[in-house]
């Protein structure tokens, strides 16, 4: 089973409720894998502290041109929505940034003067965090595409009993890219205004691929009580509320796990296990699926 | 990178880009740039966290202007054209094309597009050999042009699990540039997203400064670094403010020196202050809400940038 820990607005807590989940199911028996799918800022690994065992280069492809063949028909710059490679009188310019990798250009060259060549831009690097199988993606400063990087690391995710996909904040490509496939997706915000607002979003995306979803509160207490509210009026459900406890924001802070000894905090983790795994025996016909 | 703004203004008087970032989310980008604009008055506010804006919920804009957005194309099988070759299905680079659509009288099941996949590069419908496939644009948000107490803002939408965000930030920010230029106004201050990529890539390229807001926690730090390497990249000069600060002061000092360490300027630390969300539940920026504590703090910082805009100018 895949589950997949969104947000829409930054910092709610993403990324410790999924590293602390991950310890939770190791020590209910499950074999777990973390897999930090927030490829611009991936932080798990503060958290986690794996041995990373394997990395490897991952690249996206775009158009090189061999000027000896070119013709100047100019049809590449003519198929290409991206303005990715422009045909200008005796000249073909080529913007990598720009390419979106469909392959349009080489198809249309009839001399064969465009092949695709790979440009790296970015890492996957997995390992071992005591039992649990760890997988990080890592984008390379300046590179703007994070879509085909993610998944490329979502690929590296095995047949264990629970994959948590830690995913980036907002609503847009990286995210859908991120939750595709998932069996449950998890939202998890504060009760503040700025998390409502974006929890909504989030919804909005969610429901418009089509997956199941629940919602975790953090830092409940603080701000007010509208995001319950607004749970309650759509009809979803929240599978944890985490007390606020400036003992968590302060274990967070020196990359500390705070479920080993914050008890509230233990006792909403381990709540949000039982809904997990209630859903997970509801739904075994996923136990199989490879999320792509 | 003023002179290039200069040259873009047409020789008016220079607008300045002032862009806050963080790398990673929720540290306070937005609560910070309200702030600013609360204090400066004579800004254009521009929400370029375009897929979870919360900028409005401070600045309370009143919409003069509304405009669809159309950043890209999409892909669309003709049913009843369609005679199930396959040919799309193959080149479809984004995997976005299936056996998944209703027949018709001659084939049992048809190809279609799934949208939310399709990245619109228009191949199939080149190649599609009874040209059942049409390539049209498509509105993937909506912007607007509103009066705040602040001043004019410019703020968007982007539709529902819609792409070609980078594409909507730049037109965010090319109108509230000019906006400013109109209105004769001499900042334009851009909250920005989290993360590095296309989003942040396209609101800081030719700013004149990024405020990089970061907190004091691992992450905060992991995350800093990343986000002013990219402004390095791209040749933008960076500042950092430290917020919550004294939640880990160690953390505080270590992200400070790494800045310096950068080449970054420093532009100051705000304290941990629970009235930051008091505020926020009542719709107001923090330093409406209150004078002392973090709104003091805010003060000093939004000073101390205008002290570094003097400077570069000097």
């Amino acid at each position: 089973m895949k589950i997949a820990i969104a947000s829409g607005k930054g910092g709610t807590g993403k990324t410790t409720v999924s590293t602390n989940l991950a310890i939770a199911s190791v020590r209910r028996g499950l074999r777990v894998a973390y897999v930090d799918c927030d490829v611009e800022e991936p932080n798990g690994h503060i958290f986690l502290k794996p041995r990373i065992t394997s990395s490897k280069a991952i690249g996206r492809l775009h158009p090189k041109v061999d000027e000896a063949k070119c013709t100047h028909c100019g049809l590449c710059g003519e198929i290409c929505q991206y303005s990715a490679i422009v045909c200008i009188g005796e000249k073909v310019l080529v913007y990598p940034d720009l390419c979106h990798a469909c392959s349009g250009c080489t198809q249309v060259c009839r001399p064969g003067a465009i092949t695709e060549v790979m440009h790296e831009t970015g890492k996957v690097e997995s390992g071992m965090a005591g039992t649990i199988r760890f997988v990080q993606g890592s984008l390379h400063v300046g590179e703007a595409m994070s879509t085909p990087l993610i998944r490329q690391v979502k690929g590296e995710t095995g047949r264990e009993d629970l994959g948590i996909l830690d995913c980036p904040p907002g609503t847009s490509c990286p995210v859908i890219e991120s939750v595709r496939g998932a069996d449950v997706v998890l939202l998890v915000t504060e009760p503040t205004p700025f998390g409502l607002n974006d929890l909504n979003l989030a919804v909005e995306m969610v429901q418009s691929l089509h997956l199941p979803l629940a919602v975790v509160i953090n830092r409940a207490g603080i701000g007010d009580r509208k995001t319950q509210d607004y749970c309650e009026s759509k009809g979803i459900a929240i599978w944890a509320e985490i007390p606020d406890d400036r003992r968590v924001a302060e274990a967070y802070s020196g990359g500390d796990m705070p479920y080993e000894y914050v008890q509230g905090f233990r006792a909403a983790i381990d709540s949000l296990l039982d809904h997990v795994l209630a859903c997970k025996q509801a739904a075994p016909m996923a136990e199989d699926e490879v999320a792509r | 990178m003023s002179s290039l703004v200069n040259i873009l203004s047409q020789g008016s008087r220079p607008v300045r880009e002032l862009v806050v970032i963080s790398g990673k989310g929720g540290t306070g980008k937005t609560s910070i740039a309200a702030s600013f604009a609360a204090l400066a008055r004579n800004v254009v506010l521009a929400d370029c966290d375009v897929d979870a804006a919360d900028l409005h919920l401070l600045a309370a804009p009143r919409v003069v202007r509304r405009e669809s957005f159309t950043g890209g194309k999409r892909a669309k099988i003709d049913a009843n054209r369609c005679t199930a070759c396959g040919r799309c299905e193959d080149l479809c680079r984004f995997d976005a094309i299936h056996l998944k659509g209703p027949g018709n009288i001659r084939f049992a099941a048809t190809f279609q597009v799934d949208p939310v996949v399709c990245e619109g590069c228009g191949v199939c419908a080149w190649f599609c050999p009874s040209q059942a496939i049409d390539l049209s644009p498509v509105v993937n948000g909506e912007w607007f042009v509103s009066d705040t107490r602040f001043g004019p803002m410019v703020h968007a939408r982007l539709g529902v699990a819609e792409e070609n965000s980078g594409k909507l930030v730049s037109l965010v920010r090319t109108t509230a540039r000019r906006l400013a230029e109109e209105r004769r106004l001499d900042f334009v201050i851009i909250d920005g997203s989290p993360g590095i990529g296309c989003p942040v890539i396209a609101s800081i390229t030719g700013a004149d400064r990024v405020l990089v807001v970061t907190e004091p926690t691992l992450s905060g730090l992991h995350d800093m670094e990343r986000v002013a390497e990219l402004a390095r990249y791209f040749g933008i000069p960076a500042a950092v403010c430290v917020n919550k600060w004294d939640l880990n002061p160690k953390i505080s000092d270590d992200i400070e020196a790494k800045a310096l360490q950068q080449g970054m300027a420093l532009a100051g630390r705000v304290r941990y202050d629970r009235s930051v969300t008091e505020a926020q539940v009542q719709g107001k920026t923090i330093v409406e809400y209150r004078q002392d504590a973090s709104a003091a703090d805010i003060r000093k910082v939004w000073e101390k940038l205008k002290v570094l805009y003097a400077d570069n100018d000097g």
